[in-house]
Formats: C-alpha cells, sequence, structure tokens
C-alpha cells in the first residue's frame, strides 16, 4: 500500500433492537454483520445489493449519521466510529452524502441559495458574501444557471433537486461522497445526466465515493471496484471488470443472470437462473453462508461453517464462498449436485 | 388474429386548474399471445392508457375518445354492469404496488375465489381447489397451506404472484400489467418475467407491459410502443428498437442506459435529452419533442408528424427518422 485509503472499515456490525420495550417479542435486525471495505483515493466503490442487504446501514455507519454497534471505520486514517456528534463536527467537512429522494432531502423553506451555503455556514467558511459566491460556482458546476439561486425545492424538478443536493454535497470539497441510490428515483434520460456531472465532478474534484445501488447496470458504468452485499455481509468484491468478467460467488452469479439486459438478442439466448424463495429475514440468525438457503449448489459445510472473505483465485477478486476454489474456479450454479439449498429453475428463454 | 383494437385513444381530465391531456392519441394493435411493451417516461400516458382499456378511470372529470375493441366488439357501448363481466374475466389488470393492491382484511385464498366465483358458476370447494392450481402456477410453494394466509404475511415478490393469480384466474384474453416489476428486486423480478413468459406460452394470453425498463422489454416484449407526451412515437419489434431505433427520442433513450454505454466500449458520457418534458396542459398541432431534438427543422413545428411505416411492422411519427449519430 502506497498510499493511504479514504476509507478503511473493518468489521463493520451495526445491529437494531426492534419490538417494544415494555414487553413482548424483542429481536435483533442484523442489518450489516461484519463488513470490510477500502476506497482509495479518487476511487468509486459501488456497493450493490438487494433491498434488505444492509447497504444503506454501511452508508450511514460510514457517514456517522448512525453509531455502529462494533467495528471500525478509519476516515483519512482517523477512527470515527466512536466519536460523539461534537467530535465528529469537524470530520463533517470531509464526508457527506447524497440521498435517493431529492423530494425529501432538501429543506422546503430554505431557497437553493440557501441550501448549498449551510454547509459553508455551518463550517464557518469565509464571510457571508464569499459563501454567496462558493455556492453559486458550485451550483454552475452541477449544471445550473445562476437564477436558480432563489427558487425554492419544490419549483424544481426531480433532476434539478438532485443537483442541488449534489451541490450541497461537494461544496465543502469532501474527500469522500457517500451516494445511497442517487439516481433511482429519475427516469432514464434524468439518470442520465446526473450520472455524467458525477462523474464529471469526480474527474474535477477528485473525491472518492461510496456510491449505493440495487441497480447492476449504474454499478457497472459507474464504479472502479464493486463490492455486493447479502444479508448483512460481503459476497464478493474486486473491480468493475473483474466482476462482470469472472463472476464468482454464487449469488454474484444468479444476480448477474437475473438482471435484464437492453439487448434481445443477448438476453434471449442465454440460460437464465431463477432463484427460489425470498431474502431470509435478517432478524433470524443464519448459520453458516448467509446465502445457503436460496443457493442451488449449497453443501452441507455451507450451512455449518461461514465461508470467508478471501482472495482465492486472485488477491484482489474476494469471494466469500466455500466452492470457489483456486484450482477450478468459480463453481458452475447451473449444475447443482447434492444440493443442501433452494432448487433453482434453469429457464432458457430463446 | 388481433385480441384488442384501440383506435384514436384520447384521455383528458378536468382539473380545477384547466385540462389536462393525458393521452392525446393512442392506437395500437394486440395479437393473439403477444406480449406488447409501452414504454415511457413518467407523465408520458402509458399507465393512463392502461386503466383507460379496462374504464377504471371512473366517470368524473374524465373524457375519453376513441374506441377499444375486444374481439371486434365495442368496449365503449357497454354499461357498467356489461363492463363488470369483461373485467376480471376478459380483461384483467396487475397493478405496480403489490403491497397495496390486496385487501388486508381478507386472506389471500379468499380474495382468488372472490374472482373465480364472480365470473364463474362454480362451488366453494371447486372454487378453492381452482385457487390452488392458480397459486401453483405463479409458483408459490406449498399452496394449499398459504390460502389461509393474509396478505401481510407474505413478502412483496409473493404478493405480486397472488396478485397475478388473481389477475389469470378466469383465463383472461388480455392481460395488462402496469410496471408489475418495479417495485421488487432483479431476482424477484426475473421469476415474475418468467411467470409472463409461461402464461403466454401455455394460455395464450395477450400481455400489455407497461414498463419504463428497457431490460424489461428486451427481455420478454414481442413488439413495443413508445410514448411521449400522450402519443406513441414509434411503434416496431423488439429487436428494432434496439437495433434500429428511428425517432430522436427513442434514440435518447438507448444513449442514457448505462448498460449500453458499458457494452459499446466502456466508461463514456451518457447522452442526455437536453429540456424537460413538455406540460400535459396544452395540445399543439407541433412534434412535441421538437423543443428538445437535435433533429428538430422548421417543418416539425409546423404540423405535428405522423405515425408512418418506415419499413415492414416499423413505424414512426418523426420527419426525419432513421440511425445515423445525432448531431
Amino acid at each position: 500500500m502506497t498510499e493511504q485509503p479514504v476509507l478503511e472499515v473493518t468489521g463493520l456490525v451495526k445491529h437494531y433492537q426492534t419490538g417494544s420495550r415494555l414487553g413482548g417479542a424483542r429481536s435483533v435486525v442484523r442489518a450489516v454483520d461484519g463488513v470490510d471495505l477500502t476506497i482509495g483515493r479518487g476511487e468509486i466503490l459501488g456497493l450493490v445489493g438487494e433491498s434488505g442487504s444492509g447497504k444503506s446501514t454501511v452508508g450511514k455507519c460510514v457517514s456517522r449519521l448512525t453509531t455502529p454497534t462494533s467495528g471500525t471505520v478509519k476516515l483519512l486514517g482517523r477512527d470515527i466510529s466512536t466519536l460523539t456528534r461534537g467530535q465528529m463536527r469537524p470530520f463533517r467537512n470531509d464526508v457527506h452524502v447524497v440521498f435517493q429522494d431529492p423530494f425529501s432531502s432538501l429543506n422546503p423553506r430554505m431557497t437553493v441559495g440557501q441550501i448549498v451555503m449551510e454547509p459553508l455556514r455551518q463550517h464557518g467558511h469565509g464571510n457571508r458574501r464569499e459563501r454567496i459566491g462558493t455556492a453559486a460556482e458550485m451550483l454552475e458546476r452541477t449544471g445550473l444557471s445562476h437564477d436558480i439561486r432563489s427558487r425554492y425545492p419544490h419549483e424544481l424538478s426531480g433532476g434539478q433537486r438532485q443537483r442541488v443536493a449534489l451541490a450541497r454535497a461537494l461544496v465543502l470539497g469532501p474527500s469522500l461522497v457517500v451516494a445511497d441510490e442517487p439516481v433511482s428515483a429519475l427516469d432514464v434520460s434524468v439518470q442520465a445526466s446526473i450520472l455524467n456531472v458525477i462523474l464529471d465532478l469526480q474527474a474535477d474534484m477528485g473525491f472518492s465515493c461510496l456510491f449505493i445501488t440495487h441497480d447492476l447496470s449504474v454499478v457497472e458504468f459507474i464504479s472502479d471496484r464493486i463490492a455486493v452485499m447479502y444479508l448483512g455481509k460481503i459476497m464478493e468484491t474486486t473491480t468493475r471488470g473483474e466482476l462482470f468478467r469472472d463472476p464468482q460467488h454464487p449469488y454474484t452469479q444468479s444476480l448477474l443472470s437475473a438482471a435484464p439486459v437492453a439487448d434481445p438478442a443477448g438476453v434471449r439466448n442465454r440460460d437464465r437462473i431463477i432463484l427460489s424463495g425470498d431474502l431470509p429475514s435478517p432478524s433470524e440468525p443464519v448459520t453458516g453462508c448467509p446465502f445457503h438457503s436460496r443457493c442451488p449448489i449449497a453443501i452441507e459445510k455451507c450451512v455449518t461453517d461461514v465461508p470467508p472473505l478471501a482472495g482465492i483465485t486472485a488477491p484482489d477478486h474476494l469471494t466469500a464462498c466455500h466452492l470457489v476454489t483456486a484450482e477450478s474456479g468459480a463453481p458452475d450454479i447451473s449444475a447443482p449436485i447434492n444440493s443442501m439449498g433452494g432448487t433453482p429453475s434453469v429457464h432458457n428463454a430463446s | 388474429m388481433r385480441v384488442l383494437d384501440v383506435s384514436h385513444l384520447r384521455v383528458e381530465f378536468g382539473t380545477e386548474d384547466g385540462r389536462i391531456f393525458a393521452v392525446k392519441d393512442v392506437s395500437f394493435t394486440l395479437g393473439r399471445g403477444e406480449i406488447l411493451a409501452l414504454v415511457g417516461e413518467s407523465g408520458c400516458g402509458k399507465s393512463t392508457v392502461a386503466m383507460s382499456i379496462p374504464r377504471l378511470l371512473g366517470d368524473s372529470n374524465v373524457t375519453i375518445g376513441g374506441s377499444v375493441r375486444l374481439n371486434g366488439a365495442d368496449l365503449s357501448s357497454l354499461n357498467e354492469k356489461e363492463m363488470q363481466a369483461v373485467r376480471g374475466k376478459d380483461i384483467s389488470v396487475v397493478f405496480q404496488e403489490p403491497m397495496t393492491s390486496l385487501n388486508p382484511a381478507y386472506t389471500i385464498g379468499n380474495q382468488i375465489a372472490e374472482v373465480i366465483r364472480q365470473h364463474q358458476k362454480l362451488s366453494r370447494q371447486a372454487a378453492k381447489a381452482r385457487a390452488i392450481e392458480l397459486l401453483e402456477l405463479v409458483g408459490i410453494p406449498d399452496a394449499a397451506r398459504r390460502l389461509g394466509a393474509f396478505p401481510h404475511e407474505l413478502s412483496g415478490g409473493m404478493r405480486q404472484r397472488v396478485m397475478i393469480a388473481i389477475a389469470v384466474a378466469c383465463d383472461p384474453q388480455v392481460l395488462i400489467a402496469d410496471e408489475p416489476t418495479t417495485a421488487l428486486d432483479v431476482t424477484i423480478q426475473a421469476g415474475i418475467l418468467d411467470i409472463f413468459r409461461r402464461l403466454r406460452d401455455t394460455l395464450g394470453t395477450s400481455i400489455i407491459l407497461i414498463t419504463h425498463d428497457l431490460g424489461v422489454v428486451a427481455d420478454i416484449a414481442d413488439r413495443v410502443a413508445i410514448m411521449y407526451a400522450g402519443r406513441i412515437v414509434e411503434l416496431c419489434s423488439a429487436q428494432d428498437v434496439f437495433s434500429l431505433p428511428s425517432h430522436p427520442y427513442t434514440r435518447g433513450l438507448l444513449g442514457a442506459l448505462p448498460a449500453r454505454a458499458v457494452m459499446q466500449g466502456g466508461r463514456r458520457r451518457l447522452t442526455d435529452i437536453p429540456g424537460f418534458v413538455p406540460p400535459p396542459t396544452t395540445d399543439p398541432d407541433e412534434c412535441q419533442f421538437a423543443p428538445r431534438c437535435p433533429r428538430a427543422t422548421a417543418e416539425c413545428i409546423i404540423r405535428r408528424p405522423a405515425l408512418e411505416l418506415v419499413a415492414a411492422e416499423h413505424e414512426v411519427a418523426c420527419y426525419h427518422p432513421g440511425p445515423g449519430d445525432t448531431p
């Protein structure tokens, strides 16, 4: 390692208590259950997973909108996982968040100019005149015209609001931006323009980004590296090209197989693996590999032993699966043998 | 064979702020066993088309023009009671939100049996047996036991399967699915799309699939209608829409897809369509895409281009259609 990573997460755990404190059944939701991540300078890490996989909770822990149950979160080398609100304050310069819903993440009673100036004011940057100038410049860089400053969020379209949210997140020049499904609520043409702006600004300002999404095509487009999450754990992490070229974990394989691709010739001639069952409830403890209940090729060991996330075939391609071996690489999930898990239906669409 | 024939459909809503032209002029046909995708961005009128075919829009403040023919019979001539007999039997609908479209107070077995007994003279026992059969058809394991389950006990994917079971209970000729997988995860979505494919193959059901996801279109549609501002701008086979997109809007939509950008050589800029969708409050005689269109000429704002054939079974509403990079 030549350079210190911007973000280094080790053994991150976040458990939520559910149920009433006044009696009745209480249970623990294991939203995040031991996650390790590193993001280098200027790198975009795509965190992909289905609903309930804990990807947003990772984002909240990293930006310290919530306190992790255990584990460390190192931002630029400093552990921020146990800081109090007051102690965290100076570090908020360095990590900012863009949320999914641009309709509820902007204060409806502030003008666009005030919204973008607010982080500068909170952190005591410059005088009022300077702040107005900085905010105007930031808005312009996100592709908004300067006359938008005096408008209120309700007057803007979804795409414009998301640009404002982006300007607010970037105005302090953070080292890390946590983007939690920033384009999921938008139409494709608007989504395209926001992705373009994110990439342009990233090239320009050099921030690192934790990009959380459920959309495989978006993650493939924007990420340098990708981490696949399932039930609170990372299943596989590697570079973008490698993940799509050689998906190793059975979950990654089925996810890629299930994702619709806008190319009829390619889609209709492939075998599609359809998983049986649903995501298990994160409040019920799972033994072994979290994916074993739906995995078409699970063996006995998968039910009892938790597979470690390790570089089995290459040091930068980490997979948490007992069936990936250094000799034969990824298992073939369309050929189930002695399955302990769900039986998938393999469907040839042609 | 044509099952459904929609011609010059027009839907206007009267609101306090004036008229809203949700659907301006939409015509298409649907063959037996065909899957037609209606594609467009928010506000283009695709859901309104879906709702107006089985006349689910109500009567107050709505004006519907044009005709909808089912096997040649005009549905607009039917009264509400006759329409009741058509809904759920000949034409049925699956909505986007599986969380809110089931009644929380009844078991799913009850809700499936209700549709069956509404349209067919079956005993309770026979209706129950049919309900089990339907749940098995849509891939719900342990169907007999699940009949007694309430909607809240099921996951989103399971509820959507129940909705489909209800929709196909009486072997409808036309199934309208309005964004049926949008609220679901991809691995669940793949299973649901597979059910549609099987319904088409085994029962010959014709399906209108409303979606904004061109990936879903590539996966299961036979034909595609691209909608913009209340009109169809391009109507062609699912193959053509990807290999020979002709309307500048269709080309823009495809250019905006991250997956295609990756396929065509790594991370490069996506095409964004400048400007905004026009407000639905006017219906001028011009191409409504012209202000955002890279190919627009004076002609485009003088008279609206009609949907015309540019190749076999490929219609486009544009004066400057065709491939080639937009300037």
